[in-house]
């Protein structure tokens, strides 16, 4: 029997299809890399990307005191990854879909989702996971990697109707590399050649296993290779070069060269400050100095960096954006507070019909909730 | 490669049934997943070849530390991380246990079984069927399971009856920590593979003493939590607690009698004692968290029928979790079966 550790041990490493080194723009102190290039954004778009970052963060650590006072359910944080998940929102076109796990809020609100839309399945509600019409983001993953196999038929769909402005992009983490739906999805996205964009934020730990053991790969872009498509590799702390992957990925997914192939997988090389969610305590598995060197090339320290430097941020416009930022995140906690929802939604939207038994079922419900109230139901009886 | 006697893994001396621990042996106070931790323990500890894997069950000890501190026992040999993959996690089970080792698979939440039910359903179940007997797969898949707790959604769905329905597999749910312990070891050493089904709403909910040798409870047999005259609940999992609430309250408001039959052992069903207890009753609801339709609670009405019909003094009820996704948890509370439904049913059943 072999142990687990030897899959630390790499032999000799093979030749990586994209880059080993992932791509970056901003050095850790947020100066643009001398052989670099900036992305065309402009200032008042690179200004926007900074507020979506902060935002995220604020979005996290409310989110984190929200669960911890109870208001919210289970909780999956994103402090770290932001930069990556508002980058690869910004590089989408609005008709282009986007389907996220259940980490990416701020990937979702840059899309089109709006904050109280993102707190509604934290609060349990019945609508939680509707999408706002004319946002073209789908519903969170939360079964690991399901949504890979997903995107490519979404984007052959597409194709199919000749709605060739259109891309795919899905987000998913290291782990979901390991299951078969990933396999399966970049497969009939290299055979199908369909414009889709598969970004995985590889922030190096599933829970508590970390990247090494989750793949004997070196890189997680490596695996491209095996599909026929290209495989690029990252900085993923890097918001401007995350957005230059993507916006060059989905560009080319919509209108690739000549002998180009259409998907790209992005691994976007990152790392999860905190727990996986708030039910986790990654004291158990990783050493808490562990994140401090990936502190050191913050995303959101970087943009603001990047901007004060380029004489685009100053304290005034720093204090206007928090003040903004404050104001949209109280007003989402108290609408979606504020909401209730009616207990027999739950059999709304099952079918496109509702079936006679669940009508019957339906007014089993409502007919016990007349007879006892709805304190009944809350009771824990003794 | 040998085939595997099921003799091999029972050592008759250590085996003895819970039954027979009403003498002087030691016991612990635990909750259910502490006897969930402590069988595994014990089984490790008394043969090597069982092992433990899973996603996150050796450094992080389990999401809900059920394999907490085996690392440390046993070693990182017996005790694996695996990669996010369940169908390689039940198809590497597989081949482990037809290879002699005694292999406890962990899938995190019973909703992240579905990749593996391939493996589950095309391989485990009919391995010793489609080679006579030849090859045979004994090993345990664990996996947390049922409502309550919050959870986001995929966290709390109630699907026994989809394994139920695979001949060759056996699907055990442990409501109690002495029985959690007593039926895992018998699962570990079952010579078939066993779905164990936990429910996490009484991962924690109350301890109880629980011997601290090893003892198997024999898969197959239902247990009589209260006996009661005038109607038979049905039920397994966490849904006994509710129901043994809603037993005594229509005692106390209405004078009714209730026998209370946890099932346990899902697979294969103990018809025996479920069908002795409604030739006594007459009367039947069987309460369980899944979705009514096609559920557990439709093929036990369809046996006390077949088996008992002129006993029968009313139709039989099943309070079940509505047909509709497991919803959010704002509205656990309406969609699962509480004492509030099982009194109702209970009511209505004697009524009729």
């Amino acid at each position: 029997m072999s142990t687990q550790n030897e899959a630390d041990h790499h032999p000799d490493s093979a030749p990586v299809h994209g880059t080993t080194d992932p791509i970056q723009i901003l050095d850790a102190d947020g100066a643009v890399l001398s052989n670099a290039e900036l992305p065309e954004l402009s200032d008042d778009d690179l200004v926007a990307m900074y507020e979506d970052i902060k935002l995220a963060r604020r979005f996290d650590q409310r989110a984190i005191s929200l669960q911890r006072q109870g208001r919210i359910a289970t909780y999956a944080p994103m402090t770290g990854q932001e930069g990556a998940q508002v980058a690869t929102g910004y590089a989408l076109d609005q008709q282009d879909w986007l389907l996220p796990t259940y980490r990416e809020h701020a990937a979702k609100y840059v899309h089109g989702m709006d904050l109280a839309s993102l707190l509604k399945p934290l609060c349990g509600l019945r609508e939680g996971y509707a999408v706002p019409d004319g946002v073209n983001v789908m519903p969170e993953y939360i079964p690991i990697a399901t949504q890979v196999p997903q995107a490519t038929g979404m984007a052959w769909g597409e194709q199919l109707q000749g709605r060739t402005d259109t891309a795919v992009l899905c987000h998913f983490g290291d782990g979901a590399t390991s299951e078969g739906d990933f396999h399966e999805g970049l497969n009939f996205a290299g055979v199908f050649d369909v414009p889709a964009v598969f970004v995985c934020n590889n922030n190096q730990w599933a829970i508590s296993v970390p990247r090494e053991h989750q793949t004997a790969s070196e890189t997680i872009a490596q695996k491209a290779a095996a599909y026929g498509i290209e495989g690029v590799r990252v900085d993923g702390l890097d918001p401007l070069a995350v957005y230059a992957v993507t916006r060059a990925a989905l560009q080319k997914a919509k209108n690739p060269a000549d002998g180009e192939r259409r998907p790209t997988l992005i691994e976007a090389v990152q790392y999860r400050y905190g727990a996986h969610t708030t039910a986790d305590d990654p004291s158990t598995y990783r050493e808490e100095d562990e994140a401090e060197d990936w502190r050191e090339k913050d995303p959101l320290d970087r943009m603001r960096n990047f901007l004060t430097n380029r004489g685009l941020l100053d304290d005034d416009l720093e204090a206007e954006i928090d003040e903004r930022i404050e104001a949209q995140l109280t007003e989402a906690v108290e609408s979606v507070e504020a909401a209730t929802t009616d207990p027999t939604t739950m059999f709304d939207h099952v079918y496109d019909e509702l079936p006679p038994r669940l009508r019957e079922q339906r007014a089993e419900l409502e007919s016990l909730r007349e007879k006892y109230g709805d304190e009944a139901f809350h009771e824990v009886l003794e | 490669m040998s085939s595997t006697s099921p003799d091999e893994s029972r050592p008759p001396d250590e085996s003895r049934t819970a039954g027979d621990s009403q003498t002087e042996s030691a016991t612990e106070t635990m909750n259910l997943v502490e006897a969930v931790r402590h069988a595994l323990h014990t089984e490790m500890a008394r043969n090597e070849r069982v092992m433990v894997l899973g996603e996150d069950v050796a450094e992080n000890g389990g999401v809900f530390r059920a394999t907490e501190g085996l690392l440390e026992s046993f070693g990182g040999e017996r005790v694996v991380d695996t990669p996010l993959a369940e169908s390689g996690i039940v198809g590497t089970a597989i081949g482990l246990a037809m290879t002699d080792m005694r292999p406890v698979a962990e899938l995190q939440f019973m909703g992240f079984a579905y990749p593996a039910f391939d493996q589950l359903v095309s391989h485990a179940a009919r391995m010793r069927s489609r080679s006579h007997g030849q090859y045979t797969v004994p090993m345990v898949v664990r996996a947390p399971y049922g409502g309550g707790i919050r959870a986001p959604e995929h966290h709390s769905e109630s699907k026994e009856a989809f394994f139920v329905h695979e001949p060759g597999l056996k699907v055990v749910v442990p409501s109690t920590p002495a029985d959690a312990k007593g039926l895992l070891i018998a699962s570990i050493r079952d010579p078939d593979p066993v779905v164990f089904l936990e429910p996490k709403l009484v991962y924690r909910a109350f301890r109880e003493d629980v011997p601290t040798d090893t003892y198997e409870t024999p898969l197959g047999e239902a247990s009589i939590r209260r006996e009661g005259s005038d109607l038979t609940v049905y039920t397994w999992g966490a849904m006994v607690h509710p129901t043994l609430i809603a037993a005594d309250n229509v005692a106390d408001e209405d004078g009714i009698d209730v026998e209370v039959v946890d099932l346990r052992t899902l697979s294969p069903l103990d018809v025996e004692t479920l069908v002795d207890s409604f030739e006594k009753t007459g009367r039947a609801v069987v309460v369980h968290e899944a979705p009514k339709t096609a559920g557990l609670g439709a093929e036990i009405a369809a046996t006390i029928q077949e088996e008992a019909l002129l006993h029968q003094e009313a139709p039989i009820t099943r309070v079940a979790g509505y047909d509709v996704p497991m919803p959010l948890h704002e509205l656990e509370d309406y969609y699962l079966p509480q004492a509030l439904r099982i009194q109702e049913g209970i009511r209505e059943t004697l009524s009729f």
